[in-house]
């Protein structure tokens, strides 16, 4: 069964009034458990709206959001228990730090599921080293931590928190290459560790191309598609025309097919064009240890 | 929420009101001020009303939002209005009974009251939605420049106020959007026990106020790089610029004011 589950799903920002919008226009999608989905769209184009709908931040304007088949909306006083399954990081998360010291943050989520001290310790301990946390960190203030630092202990206290599905918008944004690798790699880890299912939200493919398993494409409020990362690729050349930017060496195999030399498949990470490249080499007998 | 708030909001347009001088939207705004506290008899308020519904439509924002301004503090003027109904006392008492006693003035005084201030709040969102805040603060500089003379810090406080202005809808959108990020975890925000309420403000006052003095040092050091110092010398990019319709709502206000005037030494 879906995880998430929209049907016709639609927010309209302040109905009524000269500034009337719509943000998010009949979705329809179901995401299935433990994958990971990259998000993408322009800006504006309702992906962060849609989010903040699969937790209860946003009530839609029509439609219903279902989480493991059940309607979000139904009973609206278990709103909070909702928000406990379905985690969600912000854009700079670390403008949400606030405690006094690493741990108590990390452990503000947990604390307000009503945790006993034990399991918040060891949700705080693993959240903490699944993004590369150091004990001696945990007792300092997280106002005295670097930015990347800041970053990875307010993502940590969204995943502390467990939650079945793990929403991130944008969390590698204004990080260096250097911080940003970091935190994915975290990210992959705490996936593998614990097989929820992520959502990560992204306007450049390049940053999520290497290891979505969907890919899901918002475009002037509407969903545009939602499918495999490979099938979402193979039709690089539209998702450019909505304004979105392709990966650099998707970018070169495109232009190469173009020039007569096809590989019959979308290539979207450096890893597989490496590897492409030296088969083909290799089937003309040319240089293969190159 | 939060974004329901709309004093000091601007409705960019292109109406009557909106193409006023600021600086007479000021004058007019504090003598329409003056002419509904001339005197407290009904024809008073009629002269007083009439000229704020003037006002709203020729200010082309839709009455919806005058009422939106209004909306938030009804609660508080309908404390009032009790209040002023219960304990003035002058007049012909009409009831009587135990401690409760209503007189002919509290009724007056609370029912007065009451529709002066609405229509005070009503006509200041006049100058406030057709008047944008950088061009509402460039003209108080120009208001209070005589008080240069005094070494009264003119230059100063407008731009402080222009900053504050500015920062109002930053800041609720700042708000907005860490609450979310806190209710995100779990934070009770509009429910639990006032404890964990108060402990949960915290959640959302420190970060608000972490990042309002980062956005200052950044603005500091943006307007040095920008070599700002001081008023001195400046000049402007939006020049103020009074015309012959600038002179008849003056003119049209101050009629309105003596009409005002009159009504009252009259009925009196």
């Amino acid at each position: 069964m879906a995880i998430i589950e929209t049907q016709e799903l639609t927010y309209t920002y302040s109905q009524g009034s000269p500034f009337e919008k719509t943000a998010v226009d009949h979705v329809n999608l179901k995401i299935d458990e433990g994958i990971i989905v990259g998000v993408m769209g322009h800006t504006g184009s309702g992906k962060s709206t849609l989010i903040q709908h699969f937790n209860g931040l946003l009530q839609p304007t029509s439609g219903k959001v279902l989480i493991d088949g059940v309607d979000i909306w139904a009973d609206k006083s278990k709103i909070r228990d909702v928000r406990f399954q379905v985690g969600l990081v912000f854009q700079y998360p670390e403008y949400q730090i606030f405690e006094e010291t690493v741990y108590k943050d990390i452990a503000y989520g947990p604390r307000n599921m009503g945790l006993d001290e034990a399991e918040i310790k060891r949700r705080v301990m693993e959240t903490a080293a699944d993004l590369g946390l150091k004990e001696e960190l945990l007792e300092r203030s997280p106002f005295e931590l670097s930015g990347g630092q800041k970053r990875r202990v307010a993502i940590a206290g969204v995943m502390a928190m467990e939650p079945k599905v793990l929403i991130l918008d944008e969390p590698t944004a204004g990080l260096d290459p250097a911080g940003r690798d970091k935190i994915i790699s975290h990210i992959k880890q705490y996936h593998q560790r614990t097989k929820n299912t992520i959502l990560i939200v992204s306007h450049s493919m390049e940053d999520i191309a290497g290891f979505a398993d969907k890919i899901l494409v918002m475009n002037k409020a509407k969903l545009f598609c939602y499918d495999d990362t490979e099938k979402v690729f193979a039709r690089a050349q539209e998702i450019a025309q909505i304004g979105l930017d392709v990966p650099q060496v998707t970018k070169v195999f495109m232009e190469l097919k173009d020039k007569g030399l096809d590989f019959g498949k979308e290539v979207y990470t450096v890893g597989y064009a490496r590897d492409l490249l030296l088969r083909k080499l290799a089937e003309k007998g040319g240089a293969a240890d190159c | 929420m939060l974004k329901d708030i709309t004093i000091g909001q601007f409705f960019p347009g292109d109406s009557l009101v909106h193409r006023l001088d600021p600086r007479f939207k000021i004058v007019i705004t504090i003598i329409f001020i003056m002419m509904l506290f001339t005197g407290s008899n009904v024809i008073c308020l009629i002269v007083g009303g009439v000229y704020t519904l003037l006002a709203i439509t020729l200010s082309g924002v839709p009455f919806k939002m005058y009422w939106k301004s209004v909306k938030p503090l009804l609660p508080f003027l309908l404390i009032t209005a009790v209040l002023n109904l219960f304990l003035v006392d002058s007049g012909d008492t009409l009831l009587k009974w135990k401690f409760i006693k209503i007189t002919e003035g509290g009724i007056d005084i609370s029912v007065f009251m009451m529709i002066r201030i609405v229509l005070l709040i009503m006509g200041s969102s006049v100058l406030t939605y057709t008047t944008s805040p950088i061009t509402l603060t460039d003209a108080v500089e120009r208001l209070l420049s005589p008080l240069k003379k005094l070494k009264f810090p003119v230059h100063e406080l407008a731009m402080m106020m222009s900053i504050a202005l500015r920062f109002i809808p930053t800041l609720i959108e700042e708000t907005d959007k860490i609450m979310s990020a806190q209710k995100a975890r779990g934070a009770e925000i509009d429910t639990g026990s006032f404890m964990t309420r108060a402990r949960n403000m915290a959640a959302i006052m420190i970060p608000l106020f972490v990042s309002a003095f980062r956005r200052a040092d950044e603005l500091a050091t943006a307007m040095e790089c920008r070599c700002y110092n001081g008023g001195e010398g400046r000049t402007r990019l939006r020049q103020l610029r009074s015309s012959g319709m600038d002179y008849i709502a003056l003119g049209v206000t101050i009629v309105f004011y003596i009409a005002a005037i009159v009504v009252a030494k009259i009925t009196v």
